[in-house]
């Protein structure tokens, strides 16, 4: 069976982490990960919370080492927790903060900086063992598993780092703004590291007084993992930066004016990225002068009907792609926007769907809907949502909503009403909703 | 909710407060901001991280105050409209 190794291109000796404001050399990396591992419960499933992303690597390396599957559902609100202990029995936590699911068994991640160097090998991890579930929303409330093997999370982002010319430069810090816990930030801020050959900052920087800070820190070459939300801050907020070398977005679609603005600003290229949880990471586009995207070396793109496919390189199988999609070639695309269930709000993604199926899940919600406004350019868009409740108030569905969708989706207003305006068929026109919109913004 | 908190609202709040209903686009009146009440969380006005980098962002522009998440105070700031005025008015350039 083909195997691949944890890391490739690090020397034993050189730099694979930034960590307050200290390098750790790949051979400490291989020690935490082979002591973590030994420390680990004997289980089959762990959800890994660990903030620092150093610590959230070695885990997953550990769990990996173990045998172990690393979940990644979209939120970790206490309700999907539940689901997702229910669903996977012995399912553990690993977490170096405060955030403790009350319903897992949970495991502290441990200092392992006094544990002596190990000379170990490098250790090969079976190409088509089970990683991770990366999980999409799904429309029912419970979430979609996809199973990701080693083999094609590591050929995923090893054309990625190829696509952004990086691979195996030993010399380049990434810093991302993006948690490592979602798909984006897994690929293109952890993994490429290791299977890149790339330098991993552990930080996730959040203000841009804090991402200028730490980028200011590194001593060599520097790339930014961000998105559309953290760029359109860092020039609003006129930051200055020091030079970069590349900038890296995704997550939710960037337009070509806030791309020629961060270019012109930074003075560094800026590679938009395009993936989607059950493929990865598939192609990028230079937004500040293409609209075209360019699939990864390997894919390639045909359509039935109305639906496009991707396939080759990475990708098992075909896998259909949930926008709309104008093909140029096999391997060069345009999108027309999500197809109309998809949310995505500062990059975390969900649908209608599944958002109505837990607002109508509230005790004395009697019938309610989500809906999108028109996007604004500027601030970030907020869903609403209109709510029969005779016995509710505001607040309290609210509160409900709290515990079962990531708070980015918590609607903004909550409109009471005395009821839907549905058709005759049961359904919500798009155009009712919006003329519903326009009576409550007068008082409903 | 209190929805007559408006005279405890120093003038300063009161400016702090309509800067932040603009940038998040909220659906209140000046007057339903309890300067006492949480700003962060499901009580109060329950904003979230994406509203805490927009407000940054308003604090960044209005009065040359930055925010940085390694500051141990952040919990303190962001604990009511009070809290955060006071911030402001102790650490603003403009």
């Amino acid at each position: 069976m083909p195997s691949i190794p944890l890391l490739k291109f690090h020397h034993p000796e050189s730099v694979f982490a930034w960590q307050d404001g200290k390098t750790i050399s790949a051979q400490r990396f291989l020690t935490d990960v082979i002591s973590l591992a030994e420390r680990l419960p004997a289980r089959a499933y762990v959800l890994n919370l660990c903030n620092d992303r150093y610590r959230f690597m070695v885990g997953f390396a550990a769990a990996m080492l173990r045998g172990q599957i690393s979940l990644l559902p979209p939120s970790h609100t206490s309700d999907l927790v539940k689901r997702l202990a229910q669903h996977y029995a012995d399912l553990y936590c690993l977490t170096d903060g405060a955030h403790r699911p009350g319903s897992l068994q949970t495991i502290s991640y441990q200092n392992l900086s006094d544990v002596s160097l190990l000379q170990a090998s490098m250790p090969e991890i079976p190409a088509t063992q089970v990683a991770a579930i990366v999980f999409t929303s799904g429309s029912t409330g419970n979430p979609m598993p996809n199973e990701k093997t080693w083999g094609a999370i590591s050929r995923s982002v090893t054309a990625e780092a190829s696509r952004l010319g990086i691979l195996n430069r030993g010399d380049l810090t990434l810093l991302g703004t993006v948690p490592p816990q979602h798909m984006y930030g897994f690929e293109s801020t952890a993994l490429i590291a290791m299977q890149g050959g790339v330098i991993l900052h552990a930080a996730k920087p959040f203000f841009p007084a804090d991402i200028s800070a730490l980028l200011n820190e590194i001593p060599g070459p520097r790339a930014l993992v961000t998105t559309p939300v953290h760029l359109r801050a860092l020039i609003t907020s006129n930051t200055d930066l020091p030079e970069l070398e590349l900038i890296v977005c995704a997550t939710a679609p960037l337009s070509r004016e806030l791309a020629l603005q961060a270019v012109e600003r930074f003075g560094a290229p800026l590679q938009e990225i395009y993936g989607f949880t059950e493929a990865g990471q598939i192609a990028s586009r230079d937004t500040a002068s293409t609209d075209e995207w360019r699939t990864f070396d390997g894919l390639s793109l045909h359509q039935k009907g109305e639906t496009t496919y991707v396939s080759g390189g990475h990708v098992v199988g075909e896998l259909p792609l949930s926008d709309i999609t104008e093909l140029h070639s096999d391997t060069t695309f345009l999108l027309h926007g999500r197809t109309a269930d998809l949310i995505n709000i500062a990059g975390k993604r969900t649908s209608l769907a599944n958002l109505n199926h837990h607002l109508n899940a509230i005790d004395g919600v009697l019938d309610g809907v989500f809906f999108m406004p028109n996007e604004k350019e500027g601030n970030t868009t907020r869903l609403a949502a209109f709510v029969v409740a005779p016995e509710l108030d505001a607040r309290e569905i609210l509160k409900a909503l709290r515990l079962r969708v990531d708070p980015v989706f918590l609607p903004r207003p909550i409109h009471k009403v005395d009821a839907l305006p549905r058709n005759s068929t049961g359904k919500l026109p798009r155009t009712s909703l919006d003329k519903l919109l326009q009576q409550c913004k007068r008082g409903c | 909710m209190n929805t007559n908190t408006d005279i405890d609202k120093t003038g300063f709040e009161q400016e702090l407060a309509q800067h932040i209903i603009t940038a998040l686009n909220l659906d209140i009146g000046l007057a339903e901001i309890d300067p006492l009440a949480p700003l962060y969380g499901d009580e109060g006005l329950g904003i979230d991280s994406i509203d805490v980098l927009e407000i940054s962002l308003v604090l960044t522009k209005q009065y040359g105050v930055q925010l940085r998440s390694d500051d141990e105070n952040n919990a303190i700031i962001f604990a009511s409209l009070r809290n955060l005025g006071n911030h402001i008015l102790q650490n603003r350039t403009k």
